[in-house]
């Protein structure tokens, strides 16, 4: 679905990242963990065509990135559902418009999907915010609804940037139930996050490969996780 | 004079470049003088003399030669060729005319410029919004339809109310008198005053344009 082969990013001789290979097979289930400013953001960029390689190849559902037009990458964003860690909601509109977002650009918001998004928002427990705008959100909500948004679309992958960054233990688990039960319903997920204690709990759940980045470089974590 | 006027009028049916001529009867030229001379005038009694109207084809007659010829057969006719006095004015009238195409042509360029002035300026102050519609998949064609949409809609809805308010300020000019008053029945006639109901449509068609070339070259610097 996803597959960085060798694929670098950065300027000049001291490339951000490095040497990046990564497979994200259907239905699989993966954290990349490592410290703050290490790239883990950029390699989700890479994985969602918002960054292109300076080197190697990014290849997003059978397609090299690089060579993908405009509206294939629009179409390879339908499929890949983004939770960003600051969300990126409009916030002059309404929660519930806002997780119906991918819908609407592409022409899909039916009676049917409009059946779906109250059932979704009900999923994410956000019934009673529906209404409300972003800025009025808790930490907490925002993630939520971000993970709404990032599902409405039925995609194929889910990639989810620090999505515990800003809520507590409760709200974290929380969401990270909520991601194994997509997992489990066939999504492939990819979480980026510095929160090992997460990492922990969803093993406890769920077989997850874990990558750790450092250095520019991306290597499978030990068993210490 | 009959004599007279039938030589002239005989002169004229022979030359080359006269499409006809006519003598204008007393009723005519009492019409034309009635107002300088009020409408009692006795044109019996008074010295005036006979007018011949003459209708030149495309190509025209030689002036001058008719000039010589009428001296030769109908002595004392004078030959008032107007398009003496009338070719500056033509010409002017076609330098006017070519003004206002010109003039139509800068106000059309300055329209598409500042239409894409303008959707550049939403776009970059948009720049946010778009990115997010980006990142959940949204295609170029979707994002410019927006700001095309709006920007079309206003510079129809703008033309109209500037054509309306137009047109019935040309509705309110003066209208053309028999006094003949300088710039007097200036205006539409007719179906000419279906002509500037194209305004609104030309300035949508520009906006159209104007904004989707503009919103594309925005996308482009945008993954």
């Amino acid at each position: 679905m996803i597959e960085l082969q060798d694929a670098a990013y950065g300027y000049g001789a001291d490339p951000l990242l490095s040497d990046m290979s990564l497979r994200l097979a259907p239905g699989s289930f993966h954290f990349l963990t490592g410290p703050s400013g290490a790239g883990k953001t950029t390699l989700l960029k890479l994985c969602y065509a918002e960054l292109l390689p300076t080197a190697g190849s990014v290849r997003l559902f059978e397609q090299e990135a690089k060579e993908m037009a405009r509206d294939d990458v629009a179409r390879a964003r339908q499929r890949i559902g983004v939770v960003h860690q600051d969300c990126q909601f409009l916030d002059h509109l309404p929660v519930a418009e806002n997780i119906a977002l991918p819908l609407t650009v592409s022409d899909r918001k039916t009676g049917d999907e409009a059946a779906n998004l109250e059932e979704l928002i009900a999923w994410v427990g956000l019934r009673a915010r529906a209404d409300a705008l972003p800025p009025e959100l808790s930490g907490g909500e925002r993630q939520r609804a971000a993970l709404a948004r990032a599902v409405i679309m039925d995609p194929d992958v889910i990639l989810a940037d620090e999505p515990t960054g800003n809520v507590d233990w409760e709200m974290s688990l929380r969401l990270l139930t909520l991601l194994i039960e997509l997992n489990k319903m066939g999504k492939t997920v990819l979480i980026a996050t510095h929160d090992l204690a997460l990492i922990r709990a969803a093993k406890a759940e769920v077989a997850a490969r874990v990558l750790r980045i450092g250095g520019g470089r991306l290597q499978l974590a030990g068993a210490d996780l | 004079m009959e004599a007279q006027t039938w030589a002239v009028l005989t002169v004229l049916e022979q030359t080359p470049g006269v499409d006809s001529a006519r003598a204008l009867t007393e009723d005519e030229q009492r019409a034309l003088l009635e107002p300088w001379f009020g409408p009692e005038l006795p044109v019996d009694d008074l010295p005036i003399p006979r007018l011949v109207e003459v209708v030149e084809t495309t190509e025209g007659y030689d002036a001058e030669g008719l000039r010589q010829r009428l001296a030769a057969e109908a002595p004392g006719a004078v030959l008032d060729d107007h398009t003496r006095w009338r070719r500056p004015l033509v010409e002017a009238a076609t330098r006017l005319r070519l003004m206002g195409w010109v003039a139509i042509g800068l106000i059309l360029a300055s329209t598409a410029a500042l239409i894409t002035l303008a959707a550049g300026s939403a776009l970059a102050a948009n720049q946010q919004i778009i990115r997010v519609l980006r990142l959940v998949g949204a295609q170029d064609n979707y994002i410019a339809r927006a700001f095309v949409r709006r920007f079309t809609l206003r510079a129809l809805t703008g033309a109209a109310i500037g054509t309306g308010a137009g047109m019935i300020a040309v509705a309110l000019l003066p209208r053309a008198s028999t006094e003949g008053a300088f710039l007097t029945g200036l205006g539409f006639a007719g179906l000419h005053w279906l002509w500037p109901l194209a305004v609104p449509i030309l300035a949508g068609v520009i906006a159209f344009w104007a904004t989707r070339i503009a919103a594309f070259r925005a996308l482009r610097d945008l993954r």
